[in-house]
């Protein structure tokens, strides 16, 4: 299980067109990928609706998790999408 | 905005004629098409066929209906494109597919699942902040257009027809208007909203005439005879060919004025009014140019750096702006304006705010951010050298009073630039114009947002856009006020809101002392031939009488009344 931390920079939170790229960009992975809060039960990062109903605002921090061949990767490139505050 | 009927003088009475404002001018005529967004409610019974051939349906239909909104999303720009796109991933979503698959497992239609589906999702997001509920009525219209594909029923939006149609409906969204084909919709209608909404603002962009605030326009039925004037405001039940002659002699006569109207911004006796173009990028100067612009009198800056994390360069921002200063011999920029509804994510505001549009934004936020408002007058500078000292001016957002009027006065001195102004957007700063004409070298009315806090409606609340209305007498008084200070003072006030794109508005502005009028570039010639038109007395009655006028619709009415030439400009 691969995992990786985020902090969400967007000014509008993770909603509109931060969280729109990163649906689309999770979709695009060949294996399952969940986004949520630390304490709480994730959701499923290909699903603009979940990722939606997540309301995560700016500040939030996030955790990423995959599993499989290229997981690692995956994140990786996943997460680059929130270092870059395009609100 | 009152609808009013004449009845025929016939036994029975009948509503014959509606009257809206007219936000679009020109004349559409044909048979009505009625957008209503009602798609029916599945029925819940118990579904008995092959479930495996009903899952495939229902999933075959979100995908039609997701590359339907895909495809419409990139024959479109801007927010349209957001949304529509936003829109085709809510019908791909996995999530939503296997709850759809489970539903339809259980018993249930493809249409049925679908939309248990669909409320499922709206109860998560209804709950949320005031963003996702935004969202809600997107998510509604996908699952309206999945469920009519499957009921067979029309698919709510936009009709889609072979046939010249008249559009009426309650409102409509950019994303609806987008889709629109002006060979096909002649003139659209709408119940709701107001003249300086999005749908006023791309209809005119678009070139179909529209009336908007139309009441009881929905009682029209579908596919009545109609004719609609976006010139006057007009929609007209079953007109006879009288009717329609002259409504068309009226536009042809508008036409050939528009189009024998040239030059430089005048009244009929040759009191000077320049015409400027609103421009928020390089792709707007030609179009500019193309409609006889003596200069820009609005540059929106920030479009440059809308998707920018970080600010930027100072090269990048003298390229931007060296297209603009030598395409035009005046040019006023607008230093950043962010926040509210143009958040930047390199100017952030000090905390969350429960009210954004009353908070840090436009020269609150640079205050805040010192060196990038400093950034950016080095950039304005640098981009001038070499060129005359008046060609560029610049001026804050959102200011308030005098004092800060003076710090940004100071900060434009500081970097050598000659002409610093301000917006006047703030009802405080209109009221004390005497104070802040003595700080700057002049100013510019914002009417949208001067609207929204003169009347305390937020711009985005689509279902107050009639509040908003620019004709009301309060705004009116409060822009004489600031353009009388003006005079006084010896400076400058021009109008840089939508509200100088309406023709018998620029005649009253005009009147009301305002000396330049700056508009998105497909409203300057018809502006430019209805102030050629008219005597610089006759715009100041005009003026005179929309001021004493008590009603938004009154004052339109008096300053047409007093404007004898639109009816040949067929306005």
């Amino acid at each position: 299980m691969a995992e990786r931390h985020v902090r969400v920079e967007s000014l509008v939170g993770l909603h509109s067109r931060p969280a729109a790229e990163f649906v689309k960009a999770a979709a695009a992975a060949p294996m399952e990928v969940t986004i949520g809060r630390f304490a709480e039960v994730p959701v499923n990062a290909k699903s603009i609706l979940g990722v939606l109903a997540l309301d995560a605002r700016q500040g939030e921090q996030l955790r990423l998790c995959a599993e499989g061949d290229g997981a690692d990767e995956v994140l990786e490139s996943l997460a680059t999408l929130f270092t870059e505050p395009n609100a | 905005m009152r609808c009013w009927s004449r009845s025929r003088p016939s036994s029975r009475s009948r509503m014959r004629e509606f009257t809206g404002t007219g936000v679009s001018p020109g004349v559409g005529v044909g048979r009505v098409r009625v957008m209503t967004g009602s798609v029916p409610v599945p029925p819940a019974e118990p579904f008995t066929g092959d479930r495996v051939a009903e899952t495939a349906r229902a999933l075959a239909a979100l995908e039609e209906v997701a590359r339907e909104l895909e495809s419409r999303a990139t024959a479109v720009g801007g927010e349209a494109h957001d949304v529509l796109s936003a829109q085709a991933l809510m019908a791909r979503d996995p999530d939503l597919a296997g709850e759809v698959t489970v539903g339809v497992s259980a018993g249930l239609s493809a249409a049925r699942a679908v939309y248990e589906s669909f409320g499922f999702y709206r109860e998560l997001l209804g709950g949320s902040g005031a963003y996702i509920s935004a969202r809600v009525a997107d998510l509604d219209d996908v699952r309206d257009r999945t469920v009519a594909r499957l009921m067979a029923f029309a698919v709510p939006g936009v009709p889609e027809t072979d046939e010249r149609y008249v559009l009426i409906t309650q409102d409509l969204s950019p994303a609806d208007l987008a889709l629109l084909d002006p060979a096909q919709c002649v003139a659209f209608v709408t119940e709701e909203g107001g003249p300086i909404g999005h749908t006023a603002i791309l209809a005119r962009a678009m070139g179909i005439p529209a009336i908007v605030a139309c009441a009881g326009a929905l009682e029209v039925p579908d596919g009545a005879y109609v004719l609609a004037d976006g010139a006057s405001g007009t929609l007209v039940l079953e007109p006879d060919p009288a009717r329609v002659e002259r409504a068309r002699a009226a536009e042809k006569a508008r036409a050939e004025a528009v189009g024998s109207a040239t030059g430089p911004g005048r009244t009929k006796d040759g009191h000077p009014v320049p015409l400027l173009a609103n421009v928020g990028g390089p792709a707007d100067i030609e179009p500019a140019l193309r409609n006889g612009a003596e200069g820009v009198g609005l540059f929106r800056s920030e479009y440059l750096f809308l998707d920018e994390a970080v600010p930027p360069s100072e090269e990048q921002q003298i390229a931007a702006y060296r297209a603009v200063l030598e395409a035009f011999p005046r040019v006023v920029v607008r230093v950043l304006d962010a926040g509210a509804d143009k958040p930047l994510s390199f100017l952030p505001p000090a905390a969350v705010e429960p009210n954004p549009a009353l908070g840090e934004r436009g020269l609150r936020l640079l205050r805040r951010h010192p060196e990038v408002l400093k950034g950016q007058l080095k950039a304005l500078a640098r981009a001038a050298e070499g060129l005359p000292a008046d060609r560029l001016r610049v001026m804050a957002p959102m200011v308030t009073d005098a004092e800060e009027a003076r710090v940004f006065t100071r900060a434009c001195r500081d970097v050598g630039i000659q002409q610093a102004g301000i917006m006047i957007e703030v009802p405080a700063a209109a009221v004390r114009a005497h104070d802040i004409a003595e700080e700057v070298d002049f100013f510019s009315l914002g009417t949208n947002d001067l609207a929204q806090y003169v009347f305390a409606v937020d711009r985005q609340v689509s279902s107050l856009t009639r509040l908003q209305n620019p004709w009301r007498p309060a705004l009116l008084d409060l822009m004489a006020h600031a353009a009388r200070a003006a005079t006084e003072a010896g400076k400058g006030c021009g109008v840089c809101g939508e509200a100088a794109a309406d023709p018998v508005m620029a005649c009253v502005l005009a009147g009301l002392g305002v000396t330049s009028l700056s508009m998105s570039s497909p409203s300057l010639p018809l502006v430019r031939a209805a102030l050629a038109a008219h005597t610089y007395a006759e715009c100041q009655e005009a003026a005179r009488a929309a001021r004493a006028a008590r009603t938004a619709g009154d004052a339109r009415a008096a300053a047409r009344a007093a404007l004898p030439a639109l009816e040949t400009l067929g306005l």
